[in-house]
């Protein structure tokens, strides 16, 4: 079993949805990025996704494009972001994620990056402007290295395009809404059958990302459907950004 | 999908939520677009409203000038004043007979959104339109013609704030609107399938004029030259010749201010390959993957990728692309006012400029075709601030 599978499936053992932050390298300044993420895996981080930024994240809200574009003009890149990885690896309790767009990990070349990212203890790679169309020379870059590279499936992907994904590894990222990332007040009603569509295709963990920002809106979901893992971006950085910490973000989910 | 590439170029790179409307749109373009009934509204729709089709029109004083024949495709007398209508018109009513009720796109200087607002309106859809915030400022003209055609302008500040970010913000528009809406995308690049599609509308511009030259000399011109920006009005003109392998095909680049380094528009010239807006193309990008900000003299041209196509006719060697500055573009604008009475977009001009510029390339008799993609009179304000201080008062 994958290593990301294996946590989420370790949080369902103590009947609790694994927990996945994500953090934009080099948020909320490079200095205290690499602190932070430290601190989001002593507060309960099953698996830490860790965005690559990009100049133009198509599939971002307002708050995650900021952060990227931050990052860029601090100089964040993926070379420093995977030796920084390198240098503390085995120190994560977590699963480590990288999220970003193609093109940085195509200039990167994908042998090189499927190298790289498992010396960096890299276990899954996210890449949201990557359609299964598209996805296999680096889906078979990162499996050589034991990499998983993870789907996303939306409100409108019906059945037979979740079956093309099928044999993913890791977990499926489910997108709860028909938009970029960014907390909303509350989650569209369709969220529930895009997660039980979702379940009549995957045998895999099915995290459920795009909107979250606080734990009552799992309410909504009936128990048999309720997503195994919860990932949270936007909300996060937004209240690291006006001075929160790590912990007490965490703390809201436990 | 079917045939996304050109070559190692193109594809679809999008999130998966795109991948559905985009399919959508594949399918109409295979099932839709090839029947009589929505040829005929097409064909009525660019005869009777867009006003094709456009001349063919032969440059005495400049032929004699440079001692070869040339011409100059009119897509500047199109309804809105460039071939964008061409595009805009087909895919409005693609759209309308995919049910979609809403068109959304985006626009650098304006003439995309101008043209889209148009066929909105006239197919009585609804409209709204993303354009950078520095956009906005620099083409306000462009904004109240888009308002008054009943189209929503959206300013967008996020990254650049230009033509790169208006299409990342329309993009995310389509993914929330697209069960009503389509993308009317404004070039031959972005993801598959619109660099067929914007293709296939603009082949008329080449279509027609290989019939004219034919008409009008009995033969196929020797060369056919266009600027490039996305590349639409140059793969539109270039289609219907890539076969006729005798007759040489030229693109044209904006260098930009031209000195070494300088931001420009050049990415077959000057870029390297990678994904941008959907498509694997060339691209001004860091060592890092990040895309660099582009700069012309002319908005038209100022994106930093180009067509999947253009990346793979110039792999082949099928067509050339050439480079041309922002002050030769300007001296050929001043040029073709001057000697024929034609206004050319600062866009065109670039092609104009490639010609006057390498008269050595042609031989006495040669035939030789610009695209005039489009007008001038939208570059009366750049043009006015670059020559402001040389110009001479009105005389009294």
């Amino acid at each position: 079993m994958n290593e990301l599978e294996q946590r989420i499936r370790e949080a369902g053992a103590n009947h609790r949805p694994a927990l996945i932050p994500f953090l934009t390298a080099g948020f909320p300044d490079t200095s205290s990025f690499w602190p932070t993420l430290m601190e989001l895996d002593e507060n309960g981080a099953d698996i830490i996704e860790i965005g690559i930024p990009f100049s133009d994240p198509v599939a971002d809200g307002p708050v995650v494009e900021k952060a990227s574009r931050q990052a860029l003009s601090d100089g964040v890149n993926l070379r420093d972001t995977l030796v920084g990885l390198q240098e503390r690896k085995g120190l994560f309790n977590a699963g480590i994620v990288l999220m970003g767009y193609l093109n940085p990990f195509l200039q990167y070349g994908f042998d090189n990056l499927a190298h790289d990212a498992a010396e960096g203890g890299v276990h899954g790679l996210i890449v949201p402007d990557l359609p299964f169309e598209e996805s296999a020379p680096l889906r078979e870059a990162l499996k050589r290295k034991n990499i998983a590279l993870i789907p996303l499936v939306g409100p409108n992907t019906d059945v037979e395009r979740m079956k093309l994904y099928a044999n993913s590894e890791g977990y499926v990222y489910v997108v709860s809404v028909m938009g970029v990332t960014g907390a909303r007040e509350t989650l569209p009603p369709e969220v529930v059958e895009t997660v039980k569509r979702a379940r009549s295709v995957f045998h895999l963990p099915l995290a459920l990302g795009f909107g979250l920002r606080e734990p009552s809106q799992l309410d909504a979901f009936p128990a048999a459907v309720r997503p195994d893992a919860v990932v949270f971006g936007s909300a996060l950085l937004k209240h690291l950004e006006e001075g929160g910490t790590a912990a007490q973000f965490m703390a809201r989910w436990h | 999908m079917k045939n996304s590439y050109f070559g190692e170029f193109g594809g679809c790179f999008v999130p998966e939520l795109l991948m559905p409307p985009l399919l959508e749109v594949e399918a109409a373009m295979h099932d839709i677009l090839p029947t009589e009934q929505f040829q005929l509204e097409l064909q009525n729709l660019l005869h009777d409203y867009a006003g094709r089709e456009t001349p063919l029109t032969h440059c005495p004083t400049l032929s004699r000038e440079l001692g070869f024949d040339l011409w100059l495709k009119r897509e500047d007398l199109l309804h809105t004043g460039a071939h964008k209508i061409n595009n805009t018109l087909g895919q409005a009513l693609l759209a309308k007979c995919m049910g979609k009720t809403s068109l959304v796109a985006e626009t650098g200087a304006g003439q995309h959104g101008v043209a889209t607002a148009a066929a909105a309106a006239r197919l009585d859809m609804d409209c709204t339109i993303y354009m950078g915030a520095e956009d906005v400022k620099r083409q306000a003209p462009n904004v109240s013609r888009m308002q008054l055609l009943g189209a929503r302008v959206q300013s967008v500040e996020s990254g650049t704030r230009t033509l790169k970010d208006a299409i990342n913000e329309a993009l995310r528009a389509w993914i929330t609107s697209q069960q009503t809406t389509h993308y009317c995308f404004g070039t031959a690049a972005g993801p598959h399938p619109f660099p067929t599609l914007v293709r296939i509308f603009q082949s008329v511009i080449g279509k027609e004029t290989r019939a004219q030259m034919l008409d009008k000399t009995g033969r196929l011109p020797n060369a056919v030259v266009a600027c490039v920006g996305g590349g639409s009005n140059a793969i539109g003109m270039f289609d219907t010749f890539l076969e006729d392998t005798d007759v040489r095909l030229i693109g044209v680049e904006a260098a930009g201010t031209g000195e070494p380094g300088c931001f420009n528009s050049a990415p077959l010239n000057l870029g390297t390959p990678g994904v941008l807006h959907g498509s694997y193309s060339m691209l001004l990008q860091t060592n890092e993957g990040q895309v660099e900000p582009s700069h012309s003299i002319s908005a038209g041209l100022d994106y930093p990728s180009v067509g999947p196509q253009h990346a793979w006719l110039q792999k082949t060697g099928r067509v050339r692309y050439g480079l041309v500055k922002d002050a030769n573009a300007l001296s050929a604008f001043q040029r073709l006012c001057r000697a024929e009475g034609i206004l050319p977009a600062l866009e065109s001009s670039h092609a104009l400029a490639w010609v006057l510029d390498h008269p050595h390339e042609f031989a006495s008799g040669d035939q030789v075709v610009v695209n005039l993609s489009g007008r001038g009179d939208k570059d009366m304000g750049i043009v006015n601030q670059v020559l402001g201080q040389k110009s001479q008062g009105v005389e009294a």
